[in-house]
């Protein structure tokens, strides 16, 4: 799909158009939705209403009684979540969620301002549930859920990656990921659910991670890795699967397996884990930390997938669990694991067995982020680094949203690409950490079809990387999420060309010095390192 | 439309309290409707709270505003990132206190280039800020209608407030914030367009509401002169439950009170129930201390895993051939 040229997509008019949002509908334009779920992955998932459908059809064959199936859900909803009953009756519309979205900011859509979205649900809340809306109506914000209720829906729902940026901004912290989260499970009721999250979740149900590759396919790609990495270093390296009583369980998402630069990132880790002699091991049947269930909204797929963890854990018998880089991984384990699908009592608080650290912010869970673990090494000196390896790199961070905004983690991964590159620089202050911005393809939106939309939602991401390329030459955009490393680079081909998106570990690969290494010239990408291009004489 | 029904609402609500005056209704608006609007304040406030309580708060979800408490040499944001219940208390004091969330915002604009420009925008809370704390002392000043002998801090309150000597009586700090809040709050719904658009009747209407209060009040005390005694004498009796209706109070008395109870009556079925959900908000009272502290949803979710045995069968022989053990 032809994505606008960005001149084009730049003609972005932020003003409300002079009909009220009560009486427009969406245009499913192509580039701006998300193609519906095939039958298969919502039957794997036992799940509502498997049927082939699209949406530009006037008919999307919800069920009879759609209607009562959402209201009962709606209800249900409102009993479980506090927020969500809460967040209903709060929002007083002052607006300063308005411009805080990057879906808004790159299309001016007003149904993009997270007060507006949210609105998309609270008028149905007002209108079936609260007498005042049933007798006055429109007067009071109030409309009763119809078909084309539940299009919408399904368009703005899915027009929401759930980064929360608006959620920290808002006095009262309403969550709009909350919202949207409740407004996918209502949507899922009826089986309208996008194909590019279902497929993943299914996948890692059925096969153990999300692009459903085989065990043993699996297994040949892990060998071709040890391959390249003897090839760069001269260093044979094992990787341990399924090995019992290993002290560690490391779990990384699948996109580090299979799609660069993830690969290149995961080599990184092999290299760090070799080197240091960690007693790991990793697990064909939980092969997944990502988790596109959670984005269904529908926490019991949330769960099916999460769980595989921890009863891979109990039944390889580790004593704790290290995860790789990723985002919405990050705010599952963070956020929902232990609640979920703990108590992990039968695992031993996190203890780095080269530094001794214990990781007392992870004594329930026992499940340690990998930059935690890493910055931990490096700040013990227990790895040698040698940021030259990283010659000509001016790398940036991108602080992906669910790390940020559901787990606080911003010094971790810094305090690492400081110790590996030579020159480090963060971009404008109020689009990092906590105030950071989308890479515009989270929550199972990183679909080709979308690709519109993701540009446009990325825009504020991509911005702020052109400011500190222009001012600061900075030419390496780094980050600690599988989702950011596959879709930020399409990104910034798009926005500001000369940009190389890496994952953290990746860098630390360049820059780990091992033991028995040859000399290096190339990095993990194959590509010459300046200054240490192979001279004549050399082998 | 949405803007002018809630004025003429309210327009509507003060000409009623004048009839009821006019007819000598005193005894329905000074003392019957008080004590219904404040019934219906109290009970619908706690049956609002109550029912909001009744949902679970299944995950610990708090938005992290700060660096998270992990390795002991990285500094921890302990209000921004609460690990323990003092630190959340203490988050919960600068949003509820200074509305923090709002004092963070920034605003961005899309320059040619294209250039996103952010900057910090504090008119919001500016607004905020002086339309509340101005709003809590007009409040505290009115208990010296409803107390005897005045207790001294709402004195010196009095003292405070009034100390720019402004004509006479004294014009009070406090009321002037209140008005000047309330018309910057209504000047930005009705003025950016954005705003404009997501606002409702729900946003004029206590907007409108609050303004005619305020306005009659400072008529009252500037412009047309009342019987404060006997206004204290209406106000003791509401609060001592043994109420009275003293001669010679006008009608502009009576309006001011009627759209007070209007405002206490509607209070429980509106936003401004932010009042009291502010305190209830998952993202904001709850510590990150996640991965050290489980949380216990009361109805997780019970699921159908596939399990690493079915997992195995499923793939056999190709584990077998590739050397996976399967044990």
């Amino acid at each position: 799909m032809a994505v606008p040229k960005p001149n084009e997509l730049l003609k972005i008019d932020h003003k409300p158009p002079k009909k009220w949002w009560m009486d427009t509908k969406p245009t499913f334009r192509p580039g701006t939705y998300s193609y519906p779920s095939k039958p298969k992955n919502i039957e794997i998932l036992d799940m509502w209403n498997p049927r082939e459908w699209s949406p530009t059809d006037e008919d999307w064959k919800l069920p009879e009684d759609w209607k009562e199936r959402i209201l009962e859900g709606f209800r249900d909803l409102l009993k479980k979540y506090r927020s969500l009953k809460v967040f209903m009756d709060i929002c007083v519309r002052c607006g300063a969620c308005a411009d805080k979205c990057h879906f808004f900011i790159g299309s001016g859509d007003p149904k993009n301002m997270p007060v507006l979205r949210a609105e998309l649900m609270r008028s149905v809340y007002r209108g079936e549930f609260t007498k005042a809306g049933q007798i006055l109506g429109r007067w009071a914000g109030a409309r009763e859920l119809t078909y084309d209720v539940v299009k919408e829906w399904f368009y703005y729902f899915y027009q929401c990656t759930q980064c929360r940026r608006c959620s920290l901004f808002c006095p009262y912290g309403i969550d709009t990921a909350e919202i949207d989260l409740a407004g996918r499970h209502l949507l899922n009721l009826v089986g309208c659910n996008i194909n590019w999250m279902m497929e993943p979740a299914a996948n890692c149900y059925k096969v153990g991670n999300h692009i459903g590759i085989q065990p043993h396919s699996l297994k040949d790609m892990i060998d071709f890795f040890v391959e390249d990495i003897e090839d760069l270093t001269g260093v044979k390296i094992e990787v341990p699967f399924m090995k019992k009583g290993a002290e560690v369980l490391f779990v990384t998402p699948s996109g580090d397996f299979f799609a660069d630069p993830g690969t290149y990132t995961f080599m990184g880790y092999l290299m760090l884990f070799h080197e240091i002699g960690l007693d790991y091991t990793m697990s064909y049947y939980a092969a997944e930390g990502g988790n596109f269930g959670f984005f269904t909204g529908t926490i019991e797929n949330a769960k099916k997938l999460n769980a595989k963890i921890y009863a891979e854990a109990k039944r390889l018998g580790v004593k704790w669990i290290l995860g790789g880089e990723c985002g919405h991984m990050w705010r599952v384990v963070h956020q929902y694991m232990d609640t979920l699908t703990g108590p992990a009592d039968f695992l031993e608080v996190p203890k780095s067995p080269i530094t001794g650290t214990v990781f007392e912010n992870a004594r329930s869970t026992k499940m340690v982020h990998i930059t935690e673990f890493t910055a931990d090494l490096i700040k013990h000196g227990a790895i040698k680094l040698d940021p030259s390896r990283n010659a000509g790199i001016k790398a940036t961070f991108h602080d992906s949203c669910n790390p940020s905004r559901g787990m606080g983690l911003f010094e971790e991964p810094r305090y690492v690409l400081k110790n590996v590159v030579p020159e480090f620089y963060d971009m404008p202050e109020d689009t990092i950490r906590e105030k950071t911005f989308c890479c515009g393809s989270g929550s199972g939106l990183n679909n080709d079809e979308f690709m519109e939309m993701r540009m446009r939602g990325g825009l504020p991401r991509a911005n702020a990387v052109k400011y500190v390329r222009d001012r600061y030459g900075v030419n390496t955009l780094s980050c600690v999420c599988a989702i950011d490393r596959a879709v930020l680079q399409p990104l910034v081909n798009y926005w500001v060309p000369g940009i190389t998106v890496t994952g953290v570990h990746e860098l630390v690969g360049n820059a780990l010095v091992m033991k028995g290494e040859k000399k290096r010239t190339v990095n993990l990408r194959q590509e010459p390192i300046p200054g240490m291009e192979e001279e004549e004489g050399d082998v | 439309m949405r803007v002018v029904m809630p004025l003429f609402l309210v327009v509507g609500l003060a000409l009623t309290a004048w009839v009821g005056w006019a007819i000598h209704l005193q005894g329905l608006f000074g003392v019957l409707v008080p004590y219904l609007a404040a019934l219906i304040f109290v009970v619908g406030f706690c049956v609002k709270v109550v029912d909001w309580a009744k949902s679970a708060v299944p995950f610990k979800i708090p938005t992290t505003a700060g660096q998270q408490k992990s390795l002991p040499w990285i500094k921890h944001a302990k209000i921004e990132s609460p690990f323990t219940t003092g630190q959340v208390i203490l988050r919960m004091f600068f949003e509820v206190f200074f509305f923090r969330s709002l004092f963070r915002n920034v605003k961005g604009e899309l320059r040619s280039g294209p250039s996103l420009i952010y900057g910090p925008t504090k008119w919001l809370w500016l607004s905020a800020i002086m339309f509340h704390y101005g709003f809590l002392m007009v409040i505290l000043h009115h208990l010296r209608l409803a107390t005897y002998p005045v207790p001294g801090p709402i004195a010196l309150l009095d003292k405070i407030d009034a100390m720019f000597q402004i004509g006479a009586p004294p014009i009070y700090l406090s009321s002037l914030l209140l008005l000047i809040g309330v018309v910057a709050l209504f000047l930005r719904r009705v003025l950016i367009p954005q705003v404009r658009y997501i606002s409702l009747v729900n946003d004029y209407f206590p907007l409108f509401l609050i303004f005619g209060i305020v306005v009659s009040g400072m008529l009252m005390r500037y412009f047309v002169r009342t019987d404060i005694v006997a206004v204290k004498a209406l106000v003791m009796g509401l609060v001592t439950f043994h109420p009275v209706v003293p001669e010679g109070i006008g009608a502009i008395f009576y309006i001011h009170l009627f759209l007070v109870c209007c405002l206490f009556a509607y209070f429980p079925f509106s936003k401004l129930m932010h009042m009291g959900g502010v305190f209830m908000s998952p993202t904001r009272n709850l510590p990150n201390n996640n991965r050290a502290v489980r949380h216990v949803n009361p109805w997780n979710p019970k699921v159908k895993l596939h399990t690493y045995e079915e997992w195995v069968e499923d793939y056999r022989d190709k584990l077998e051939e590739a050397g996976i053990p399967t044990d």
